[in-house]
């Protein structure tokens, strides 16, 4: 990463990015193994990892994958961390509710990175429960700086009580920046390694053991959450009590200054005895938390007096104004100098007038565009999947009927042709990428060969995962230090699982991928078209295209494509120089011949 | 209560280089010893769809996230989301607009209009408004991507932190290729206004 090593000389303290404190405050406390899938917000953490050559750090196939590889590092003696999105938790959570029971030996540090408000995810899941679920401990940061000194507390906790915890950030703890005070890396010795049946290896007769053994240290944390400074009371006035935790602490300090807040950094298991002795010595108290009521309704199944979300919602991400705005009305009641007024009166100016959407959308030049195009052409039913081309659901092209997770699209298209029979699949296709697919796609290719499923399958292979900046992948031949290593061809692996239908497109030819989609959709028998040309951030332009002015009917089909380097002028169609990549997709839906490519023209 | 702390939107269009601008602002307040908050979006956000950085600085800062009606400055490096992110700017705040049109994609495929005389809109509804031609001072430092560079000159005229940290944040946050390029852009942007 750019930013770490400009950053190398002789500051001690420095502006970085959430991810980036994590990455930093696990090296600091002598991490050697780390592992990840890349995903909004959570990818900074290993590319950052990547950098320091003390610590092995890999893009993993999947998250599960990579948490299986940390806890195989730290059952082996090394501390060792693994880092996901919200949604990459479910994934792994085969692999964490045994990981729980099993313990560890070196520390093991999970990072979750939530994203309320779904800036870039499918849901907005609170990974909070995933540590009750689990019976392991989280903490919450609430600054660039916290996050460094909880990643390397996790360590320590993570040794103390042998268990994984998990580390919760959020998309404004993860992506925010804020100041850091640097450490020096403290080298930890790789922990003896012995064999340890009764604690590793979870047959019934001893999972049932080492479910007791959860139970017992349930209790312990439990103690140490009451005397840990990671929960702090900061008292103010002693009318209005407030506990929280994560970014919202931030919130409420912006938002309700002057009241007394209890802010809590070990946030699963509770300090119960802390919590019900703020609550006594203060006359009204809230707890202010995003997404759900995980603390309101622990606290209040003790009996104790706690309001929240009947004022704040449970949907989206907060911010100082909303806080102000949902409690400030019930503090004020008390003492209306301990609400930020400021956020209660808007003086913003405001325009009124209807301002068009600026949704995220392919990129000149995308390769995805072309296979879209004619999927809406053909009018196919699209079982989709996750990845920029996901932005294929949207106007113009509209090209996609569902996507549910990472590798759903193949399950969700098995299912739809058994639901209503091979004549369905008969218009029918799933579309996935190429990461992706070596993500969670491979098992459910098997399952329509497997199963008699007769479906085509698309995989967009633009040779990177191109969505969260580019990560390397096993198709693309390098890992996460851009080493060389065997590069998956994917032609191999779907024949491997029993695919004998197979073609390659390149998906700047219209006609081709047309013609191939049409002809293996038509067949009944389950196939694979692989449309691969390298992802157009990364390709080098092609040329440009252009209007010949004079040829063009104004039709505006070449508006279809949606692509952001062509617009219509009111008379005829206009290609932008600068954003223009030369695919040529324009020209080949030009009914009228009128693009054409620069220095090509006809004479 | 924080009146010290100084709030800023810096907003556009994926790919702009918002989110430079934002790093070399961070650095450069930072310098100066304030303590210095800044939050971005990465990820799907980025594919060019309306881009928001939020950079906040003073002696002490809580939330990274400013609250609508409490910038002081709005940063915008195009029109349509200089009006889009107006509700962050607080009555008295200064607005900084490139006069660059940058059409989203409803826009482009006709399923949309682009709205007239944004400017003179801007113009009756914020009382501090700059426009800059950004990109014609860009090309004139040497490339059209140092729009983001042009736009910071302007702002860091309005902001107390002295030139030479500005020179050394641009310095440490841009490739050595780009830097006399980057720092011509700025010395434009800050004279945009003479």
């Amino acid at each position: 990463m750019v930013f770490l090593k400009e950053w190398s000389f002789n500051i001690m303290r420095e502006v970085m990015l959430g991810n980036h404190a994590v990455a930093r405050g696990a090296w600091e406390a002598g991490v050697r193994v780390a592992a990840a899938y890349p995903g909004t917000p959570s990818t900074e953490i290993i590319e950052a990892l990547a950098q320091y050559k003390e610590v092995y750090a890999e893009w993993s196939v999947n998250e599960k994958v990579a948490l299986e590889v940390a806890a195989g590092a730290a059952i082996a003696g090394a501390r060792a961390l693994a880092a996901m999105k919200h949604v990459g938790v479910n994934v792994a959570s085969d692999a964490l509710m045994t990981l729980a029971y099993t313990g560890i030996n070196a520390g093991l540090v999970l990072v979750s990175a939530d994203d309320p408000n779904l800036y870039s995810s499918q849901n907005e899941q609170d990974n909070r429960l995933y540590a009750r679920f689990a019976q392991i401990p989280c903490l919450e940061p609430a600054d660039s700086q916290e996050a460094k000194e909880m990643t390397k507390l996790a360590f320590a906790l993570s040794e103390a009580f042998d268990t994984p915890v998990m580390l919760r950030l959020t998309t404004r703890i993860a992506h925010s920046q804020s100041l850091v005070e640097l450490g020096e890396r403290e080298e930890v010795p790789l922990k003896p390694y012995t064999k340890e049946p009764s604690k590793y290896v979870m047959l019934p007769a001893f999972g049932r053991e080492r479910h007791k053994v959860v139970e017992q240290r349930r209790v312990k944390l439990s103690s140490y959450a009451e005397i840990t400074p990671l929960n702090r009371v900061e008292w103010g006035d002693r009318r209005v009590g407030v506990i929280t935790s994560g970014i919202s602490y931030q919130y409420v300090k912006e938002a309700l200054p002057g009241v007394s807040i209890l802010k809590l950094g070990l946030i699963y298991p509770l300090p119960k005895n802390l919590i019900r002795q703020f609550i006594a010595a203060v006359d009204v108290c809230f707890v202010v938390e995003e997404l759900e009521p995980f603390l309101e309704e622990q606290i209040s199944s003790w009996g104790l007096p706690v309001r929240g979300k009947e004022f704040l919602p449970r949907i989206g991400e907060f911010d100082p104004r909303l806080v102000a705005e949902g409690i400030g009305p019930k503090v004020a009641e008390v003492n209306p100098s301990l609400v930020n007024d400021i956020l209660l009166h808007n003086s913003s100016p405001s325009i009124n007038i209807s301002l068009p959407a600026r949704p995220p959308v392919m990129c000149p030049g995308c390769p995805h565009r072309g296979v879209f195009y004619i999927l809406r052409k053909l009018k196919l039913t699209v079982a989709g999947d996750i990845g920029c081309y996901t932005l294929g659901a949207s106007p113009p092209l509209n090209a996609m009927d569902t996507c549910i997770c990472m590798g759903a699209s193949m399950g969700i298209a098995l299912g739809m042709e058994k639901a209503r029979g091979q004549e369905f699949a008969r218009g029918l296709v799933a579309v996935i990428g190429d990461s992706t697919f070596l993500h969670a796609g491979m098992t459910g290719l098997l399952d329509i060969v497997y199963n008699r499923g007769t479906s085509t399958v698309i995989i967009l292979d633009n040779g990177t995962t191109a969505m969260t900046g580019h990560q390397d992948h096993p198709g693309t031949g390098y890992t996460a230090s851009r080493a060389l290593t065997t590069k998956i061809e994917l032609e191999q692996v779907v024949r491997g699982l029993g695919i004998k239908r197979v073609r390659v497109i390149d998906p700047y030819d219209l006609a081709l991928t047309r013609e191939v989609i049409s002809a293996e959709v038509a067949t009944p028998e389950p196939s694979v078209i692989i449309a691969r040309r390298l992802c157009a951030l990364l390709a080098k332009g092609t040329g440009k295209y252009k209007v010949v002015g004079m040829y063009c009917r104004s039709c505006q089909c070449c508006l279809d494509l949606g692509c952001p380097a062509l617009t219509f002028n009111g008379e005829e169609a206009v290609i932008d120089e600068i954003q223009c990549t030369g695919c040529g997709l324009c020209a080949q839906v030009c009914p009228a011949g009128a693009i054409e490519k620069v220095g090509e023209e006809d004479a | 209560m924080h009146e010290q702390v100084t709030s800023i939107i810096i907003t556009g269009v994926g790919g702009q280089g918002t989110v430079l601008a934002g790093r070399i602002l961070s650095r450069a307040a930072a310098s100066l010893g304030q303590d210095v908050k800044v939050a971005d979006l990465h990820g799907m956000a980025q594919r060019g769809g309306s881009v928001i950085t939020h950079v906040r600085f003073g002696p002490k800062v809580y939330s990274p996230v400013i609250a609508q009606g409490t910038a002081d400055y709005l940063v915008a490096f195009e029109k349509l989301e200089a009006c889009r992110c107006l509700p962050f700017l607080k009555r008295e705040g200064v607005l900084i607009v490139n006069d660059q049109e940058i059409p989203p994609l409803p826009v482009l495929t006709g399923a949309a209009s682009y709205p007239k005389e944004l400017l003179e809109i801007l113009n009756t509804h914020v009382n501090n408004l700059v426009i800059v031609n950004a990109l014609k001072k860009a090309k004139e430092a040497g490339s059209v991507k140092a729009v983001n560079m042009v736009l910071l000159g302007t702002l860091a005229r309005h902001l107390s932190i002295p030139q030479e940290c500005w020179e050394e944040a641009i310095r440490t946050s841009v490739k050595p290729e780009f830097q006399e390029v980057n720092l011509k852009a700025f010395v434009l942007g800050w004279e945009a206004e003479s």
